[in-house]
């Protein structure tokens, strides 16, 4: 149990994708203008990091290690990934119309999301059972929600803030961005990962 | 050998998740809102928001929901009203006045050429891009295209914009419009 705690903690805070490892930036910039797309963002994305670590999984101990073919971890799961999200969006569209509202849009944008591919390889790399890695899995995603969700109502913040001219928009949404990277070192060192 | 084996599991793979694939779209098959694409084509697709909503989708999905009454679409007239309680298997209303007189006939404009001044306001209202043209340079209707919404009527400052019958072929166009629509929203979901 504390093991599993710990993974979790670890994947969230400590080495948090965004601002430690810096993965999944594209999202980070792009869906962080407006609070509510964010949240949105941050669902959906943990639902597509735990369901595709858990398939990434079971596809390298089940398919690529018997046949000696790790080498292309990296290709297999861009195609895990892409198929979970393709199914997750079928079957949300059909089953749940209003969660599929809410998810919809940012479903598709979700395959290309570098964190989702950087999990499932880092899943091999530190050897992770089938429950660490789903763990490790839905860590990630609650820390790339937890950063996005906070740097989006920061970001609503500054847009009625007066910030010099040269600062507005993109600028100062980096240098925010690098503030709250500087912010989440402070828990480095809390778990040894 | 090793070769061999990782293209043949990969191509495997790639194929197993293909028919997972297109087994789960089969099987989840769903059309958005059925009920919505059934109004949407019951209703004439001028839209020119005389209903109160911003186009003739945004209004049957009102109508799906039941926010909105089935009358008034003053373009699609009585004869439209009916088909939709006939559709919804509700009562028949009459045209809601608000919302503007059926018409008689079917109509598209036309742009008296000589009298425009090239200020592009009824380009900028056109709900479907039926009219081409740049700044001061004149403006004319692709007839094919237009609706007779009659939205540019109001937005012309000189009133060079006339409401003229519409040739045939536009009431079997406006019929197969949201066939061509649907073939254009499906092709771009892949």
């Amino acid at each position: 149990m504390t093991q599993w705690f710990i993974i979790f903690i670890s994947a969230a805070f400590v080495n948090n994708f965004v601002l430690v490892r810096f993965l999944g930036l594209c999202p980070f910039m792009g869906v962080s203008n407006q609070y509510k797309s964010a949240l949105g963002m941050s669902y959906a994305t943990a639902f597509v990091l735990t369901l595709s670590s858990i398939v990434s999984y079971l596809v390298n101990e089940y398919l690529l290690v018997p046949l000696g073919i790790e080498y292309l971890k990296t290709l297999s799961f861009i195609l895990v990934i892409a198929v979970t999200v393709q199914i997750t969006e079928m079957i949300l569209h059909k089953s749940s119309p209003l969660l599929y509202q809410v998810l919809g849009l940012f479903l598709p944008l979700i395959t290309t999301n570098c964190a989702v591919l950087g999990v499932a390889l880092l899943n091999v790399q530190q050897q992770n059972s089938l429950l660490e890695s789903a763990f490790f899995g839905f860590g990630a995603a609650f820390g790339f929600g937890l950063v996005l969700v906070l740097f989006s109502a920061i970001r609503e913040r500054l847009e009625m803030a007066n910030i010099p001219k040269s600062f507005r928009g993109i600028p100062i949404a980096l240098m925010t961005a690098g503030i709250m990277a500087l912010a989440f070192m402070g828990f480095g060192g809390m778990v040894n990962a | 050998m090793n070769y061999f084996l990782a293209l043949t599991s990969m191509l495997l793979l790639a194929t197993g998740f293909g028919l997972l694939i297109i087994w789960v779209s089969r099987k989840f098959k769903g059309e958005g809102n059925p009920v919505v694409e059934q109004i949407n084509q019951v209703l004439p697709q001028t839209q020119c928001g005389q209903c109160g909503y911003p186009g003739c989708k945004p209004y049957a999905e009102a109508i799906a929901k039941g926010e909105a009454p089935i009358n008034q679409c003053p373009p699609g007239g009585q004869d439209g009203i009916r088909k939709l309680a006939t559709l919804l298997d509700v009562e028949e209303l009459e045209l809601n006045p608000e919302n503007g007189e059926a018409e008689e006939q079917d109509t598209i404009v036309e742009i008296i050429e000589a009298d425009c001044i090239g200020c592009t306001k009824c380009i900028q209202v056109c709900p479907v891009d039926a009219i081409v043209g740049a700044a001061k340079h004149m403006h004319t209707i692709i007839g094919d295209e237009c609706t007779g919404c009659d939205l540019c009527i109001l937005a012309c400052p000189v009133d060079c914009i006339i409401v003229i019958p519409a040739p045939l072929p536009a009431q079997i166009r406006r019929q197969q419009k949201p066939d061509l629509l649907k073939t254009i929203q499906e092709a771009s979901q892949w």
